[in-house]
């Protein structure tokens, strides 16, 4: 598309290009905060008034009591179990069923199907799910999260509707040579299905790492609290120096508990962030996907 | 149903060749029953039995009991519940704060992509669409950390409103304050991924729909608005229906992290009122009873819209 240059041609561009740059500015705005107060002196920060680009103040001290902190070590551990174990069955399990539900000629292809879109439409509520996970015996424990949420119909569908798209040739060919349906999809089919897999574990690998609420409904043991749930405790509930009790001493707990949060936030966050980048140019595509069939 | 009795020979030949096909179907996709097994068995744990656990709404629940043998009660919990001062309150917030998330929010992804799709140079959209997914990816923990950081007295909201000479205030204790904030917020996160979806749809419209309207002297308000706009309708009405169908549905997981008791008076939605009286009191057979109820009304919604956005396809499209 080429544009003739006009004076009002150019006006527009040159408002269009600003209003975006101040979009971007006030949604990365927080994020900076976060990363100058973070690295911030205590002192400074609290005496500091208005925005913050850069750290006032270089200061890592924030981040040496996060890391001496015992409880973010274990969130941490049990978070990325929990991400480990969690995604990888979400993507096993996710593929499975949209594996069968992709296929034309199975008897019980459309009640499987139907079965599980319900479950978009209509669910039992908080508290049955709540008493079902303690009757099976999973209250306390880390499974009940894993187990839990083993599967989104959502992401069934996304991922069933690019396996869809995949050529049959591929697959009887494999038949052909004598390959069941376990070896077809996780040898064949999975292997062309790169960017869904990527957006599956992008999609599952991010709600796990970052839910907190049926972590707190689940689980009691402080031992298992994920990341999520400590997190919650330093940056929700504010209870910085008593997370802190042994690391640092009372007063200067509260003198750096702005940039102790900070620092928090950023452990939490910057892995994710860290990710991002890679699977990026996978989940544009399954979101379209996913839009166009949901 | 009612063709069942009229039609039994039929029917019954029908049966025995379901069944010979059910054996072929066995047999030939052995696998693939093995492979449905696990997800039906998750299915049937973790959603269809905790369904059949919501009748412990029409009961009084006590786990000594279990669900089986608890007493049942009707409608007793349902009543209670419509009747008490809850009531209009939560259902009030949750549509209120549904709506204001809808009028403000749904608005905001199209414009920015239409922001974007004005834009010629690639690599600053790029930058721009990269920067604003970000937040879409942040833990809503975090996000509430940063929500109650900057809208204490002293934090970075009040020191802007104050230097403008304005009153600084604590914003979460004030009742007046909590829709706009978890408006905004929702905003600031979604924003950017909302624009996926249309950046999308704007990417398949024809350029030659653009020069033939430039040849007719057309400039880009006309374009925007005869071209652009209409082509991407059908994208824009379809996700609004699918929004409406969820206006009884509001994101519980914030609200419980950013409310107090001093605004549950405009905060307080069924679902975070479902989570108090069954979790934390351990009022499970009224809670469940205001948890069915939601679905409910959920239900009605997504059905509804469901019907209205498959009528729209077929409209629209053919």
């Amino acid at each position: 598309m080429k544009y003739k240059a006009t004076i009002a041609g150019t006006t527009f561009d040159v408002v269009n290009h600003a209003l975006l740059v101040f979009v971007t500015l006030l949604t990365v705005y927080p994020l900076i905060h976060i990363a100058a107060a973070s690295f911030s002196n205590g002192f400074r920060l609290m005496a500091h008034q208005g925005l913050i680009f850069w750290p006032q103040g270089f200061d890592l001290a924030a981040y040496r009591a996060v890391f001496r902190n015992r409880n973010i070590w274990t969130g941490y551990r049990n978070t990325l179990f929990m991400v480990g174990v969690g995604t990888a069955l979400n993507v096993i399990l996710t593929a499975m069923g949209a594996y069968v539900a992709s296929r034309k000629n199975v008897f019980w292809q459309k009640p499987f199907m139907f079965m599980i879109i319900f479950t978009m439409f209509f669910q039992g509520g908080m508290i049955p799910l709540f008493l079902q996970v303690r009757a099976l015996g999973l209250y306390n424990s880390l499974w009940s999260l894993i187990l839990t949420f083993a599967i989104s119909a959502f992401n069934l569908i996304i991922m069933r509707t690019y396996f869809q798209g995949i050529p049959d040739s591929l697959e009887e060919s494999a038949k052909m040579d004598g390959a069941n349906d376990f070896v077809v999809l996780f040898r064949i089919i999975m292997p062309v299905a790169k960017p869904v897999v990527a957006t599956m574990v992008l999609f599952y690998g991010v709600s796990r790492w970052n839910g907190y609420f049926w972590a707190m409904v689940f689980i009691r043991n402080r031992a298992l609290y994920p990341l999520a749930l400590v997190l919650r405790e330093i940056l929700v509930m504010g209870t910085v120096s008593e997370m802190m009790g042994g690391s640092v001493t009372a007063t200067d707990s509260e003198q750096i508990a702005d940039s102790i949060k900070y620092a928090t936030a950023m452990v939490a966050t910057v892995p994710i962030l860290c990710v991002y980048p890679f699977l990026q140019k996978y989940f544009v595509k399954g979101v379209m996907i996913g839009s166009l069939k949901g | 149903m009612a063709d069942i009795t009229t039609s039994v020979p039929a029917a019954l030949t029908r049966s025995g060749r379901v069944r010979v096909n059910l054996r072929k179907d066995f047999i030939r996709n052995k696998y693939i029953y093995l492979m449905a097994l696990p997800v039906v068995v998750f299915y049937v744990l973790f959603h269809y039995i905790p369904m059949y656990g919501a009748i412990i709404s029409f009961k009084q629940f006590s786990p000594a009991q279990g669900i089986m043998g608890s007493p049942w009660v009707g409608f007793q919990h349902f009543t209670d519940f419509f009747q008490s001062f809850y009531f209009w309150r939560v259902l009030r917030n949750t549509v209120v704060i549904s709506l204001s998330n809808l009028v403000w929010g749904f608005p905001a992804p199209i414009i920015l992509a239409l922001l974007l799709n004005e834009v010629r140079s690639s690599t600053f959209k790029r930058t721009v669409q990269s920067l604003t997914y970000i937040p879409y990816f942040i833990s809503v923990v975090v996000i509430a950390g940063m929500i109650i950081d900057f809208t204490q007295t002293r934090g970075v909201i009040n020191d802007v409103v104050a230097s403008f000479g304005g009153q600084r205030v604590n914003m979460l204790q004030r009742p007046g304050h909590f829709v706009p904030l978890y408006v905004i917020s929702e905003i600031w996160q979604q924003v950017g991924w909302g624009t996926i979806i249309y950046l999308a749809a704007l990417t398949s419209i024809d350029p030659g729909l653009y020069e033939a309207a430039t040849i007719d002297g057309a400039n880009r308000v006309h374009k925007l608005w005869h071209i652009t706009l209409p082509s991407i309708a059908p994208t824009i009405i379809i996700l609004l229906i699918l929004r409406m169908g969820n206006l009884m549905t509001v994101g519980y997981e914030k609200i419980i992290l950013l409310y107090n008791p001093g605004i549950y008076e405009t905060a307080d939605v069924i679902s975070t009122f479902v989570y108090r009286r069954g979790l934390i009191d351990l009022a499970w057979s009224y809670s469940t009873a205001v948890g069915l109820f939601n679905s409910v009304a959920n239900f009605t919604f997504l059905l509804t819209a469901n019907w209205i956005s498959t009528r729209m396809k077929q409209t629209s499209l053919f």
